[in-house]
């Protein structure tokens, strides 16, 4: 049995037109769905970023699977939206995402950082569809944004770009060169959410080289800044439809969450960002996701 | 940046940006795809009349390297045909992760056009001489490199790169250069072309060098010596069957480029001579850390020159 069908992935993308109601409940059962699922693929590879992953489940759950004006099978459709993954290495949550999304066959999940997988530890745009770009090495994403934004600027194109970056991740200059750009250019179909779990890898962002105060910055930058729950389906769905947050600006969302979410002894905890759970560990992480 | 390096004032001397920019605004008129990127380089890549022209298809980031190479990847991802166009010193050193992962890694669609290579800007010191851009560069798998020779070959890389679809990184001299090629010249990706024939030694070139290798040639024929001359343009991927072909047919092998000679030409075709048939070999280049001068004073004085090329070569035939 593989690792999506034990962990049953839900099947396919959620229509947007759904009553709201059922709209959130489907996603909000996806999002556990999608955390097993990770689960036992980190505990199959022995490596991995569950914390991470945890952390932005809720988030790319309500992009990949409801929001985002893509095609699983068109994936290359020039006028979809853009979903720039820019923490790379919450690689198994975007895999999750992408093959319960229908992008590619869920079996392969089972390879997750095997030899010679396409699923690499972090992602690659030429071997699986739906990804958009090679990232992993922090501050890459957001640029890349930035250019499909402006591309799509050039065309006249409504397709929306968004981008998802880590905060730690923020600490990287690139972002800030690129944020500057997209201010300038008033990209208004360009929307950066902000994974603000407050822990980067060997420590809290603010002991480590302060992000606060972030909303400030962005806005500095030219940037419209709305904040929201991360791990609020419904308040996520608000925040991406209520886009752009101001007209004639690119939106950044600070999207709070926690890394390990929601499970008890990893929420919070730095030494999550890349520990592997023993067996133990991960059945007592599977029964705390099923009484979700 | 200031623009004190050396211009191309004789006016048998060509500078490529010229080429570069006439190229370019002729892609960007036959397809509406094409797009320039450049960070605050609008004036020192000649794209003043590109901007003219294409108002709406410049994409001038400001001075950040980095940001301007993944914005070019993005706009590679939104269907445009990025040029990326800055001085090569800050381009492939700042952005090198970019260039790595962004484009090679990714097989992003753009060309990245490094301006005023090697000592270009002679005069500023090593923090703007470019002479480990071709080194670096050349490590990264999935990216053709190519350093072009004169006005004609900076012309037909950048069409062929176009067509190339995968990402390239062009050298674009501003130092002034005379046309090295005639009418039947034809530049391709990965391959070489002999620019005189000849069975005692190759001279082995590209980029500023080559002109200066084929004056070596005609020195070397006045002392009875016969000397190949063979363009190397593009460094990755190599041309292994001409490198083969010229350690097998001269036995002894000069590279000269306006370059380190740690890893660039010389390396590569050192590493293809190993491993085929191991021949003499000079590299000649710049040692390290070049001090400041004009990039003319600072060619002849770490011997890159004709006469300079001359004496490698006279002293590699004896070592065969």
């Amino acid at each position: 049995m593989t690792v999506a069908a034990r962990h049953g992935l839900p099947a396919g993308r959620i229509p947007r037109s759904l009553p709201r109601d059922e709209l959130v409940r489907l996603l909000v059962d996806a999002s556990r769905r999608l955390r097993e699922c990770e689960l036992a693929m980190v505990r199959a590879a022995g490596l991995g970023h569950i914390g991470g992953d945890f952390s932005a489940t809720d988030i790319v759950a309500v992009l990949v699977l409801a929001v985002l004006d893509i095609d699983p099978a068109a994936p290359r459709w020039p006028e979809r939206d853009r979903f720039v993954m820019s923490k790379g290495h919450s690689s198994a949550t975007l895999y999750a995402a992408l093959a319960a999304g229908g992008f590619f066959d869920p079996s392969l999940l089972e390879g997750y950082m095997k030899s010679l997988s396409p699923l690499s530890g972090h992602p690659d745009a030429k071997r699986v569809a739906g990804v958009e770009a090679n990232t992993g090495p922090l501050g890459h994403g957001l640029p890349i944004a930035v250019g499909t934004a402006i591309a799509a600027q050039m065309d006249g194109s409504p397709r929306r770009t968004f981008c998802l970056v880590g905060d730690g991740e923020l600490q990287e200059g690139s972002n800030w060169e690129a944020m500057m750009a997209a201010g300038h250019r008033g990209l208004e179909h360009l929307t950066v959410v902000v994974d603000r779990n407050g822990l980067q890898q060997g420590a809290p962002t603010e002991e480590t080289s302060r992000l606060e105060p972030l909303a400030a910055k962005a806005q500095a930058f030219g940037w419209a800044v709305t904040e929201v729950d991360g791990h609020d389906h419904a308040a996520l769905l608000d925040a991406f439809e209520g886009l752009p947050v101001e007209a004639g600006k690119p939106s950044f969302v600070i999207a709070r969450t926690h890394k390990g979410y929601p499970v008890s002894f990893m929420q919070d905890r730095v030494e999550w960002h890349h520990r592997v759970p023993s067996p133990e560990e991960a059945r007592a992480a599977m029964e705390e996701l099923d009484r979700e | 940046m200031s623009s004190r390096g050396e211009e191309a004032r004789d006016p048998a001397l060509f500078d490529c940006r010229d080429t570069f920019a006439a190229t370019v605004e002729g892609l960007a008129a036959a397809d509406e795809r094409v797009v320039v990127v450049c960070s605050d380089s609008v004036g020192s890549s000649k794209l003043v009349g590109f901007k003219r022209r294409f108002p709406d298809r410049l994409v001038n980031v400001g001075i950040a390297e980095q940001a301007m190479l993944g914005i070019a990847a993005g706009l590679a991802n939104g269907g445009k045909r990025p040029f990326v166009s800055g001085a090569s010193c800050f381009v492939t050193a700042r952005g090198l992760e970019q260039i790595k992962v962004d484009l090679a890694y990714t097989n992003a669609n753009v060309i990245v056009c490094g301006m005023s290579p090697g000592v270009a800007y002679g005069e500023l010191g090593p923090t703007h001489h470019s002479i480990e851009d071709v080194a670096w560069l050349r490590a990264i798998d999935n990216l053709v490199v190519i350093v072009p020779a004169d006005p004609m070959e900076t012309g037909q890389a950048l069409r062929a790169a176009f067509d190339h679809g995968g990402p390239v990184f062009i050298r674009v001299s501003r130092m002034g250069v005379p046309a090295v090629y005639g009418d039947d010249y034809r530049f391709r990706i990965g391959k070489a072309w002999r620019v005189a024939e000849g069975s005692d030694v190759t001279l082995l070139a590209n980029g500023t060098m080559l002109s200066r290798a084929v004056e070596a040639a005609t020195l070397l024929a006045g002392q009875g010596i016969s000397a190949r001359v063979l363009s190397m343009p593009t460094v990755k991927p190599l041309d292994t069957v001409e490198i083969a072909a010229a350690s097998e047919e001269t036995g002894a092998i000069v590279t000269v480029e306006e370059h380190s000679v740690h890893g660039g030409l010389g390396g590569a075709v050192a590493e293809v001579v190993v491993s085929t048939r191991p021949v003499p070999m000079r590299i000649l280049g710049f040692p390290g850390f070049a001090p400041t001068g004009s990039a003319s004073w600072l060619l002849q004085h770490f011997g890159l020159t004709a006469t300079g090329i001359c004496a490698a070569a006279v002293e590699v035939i004896k070592r065969k």
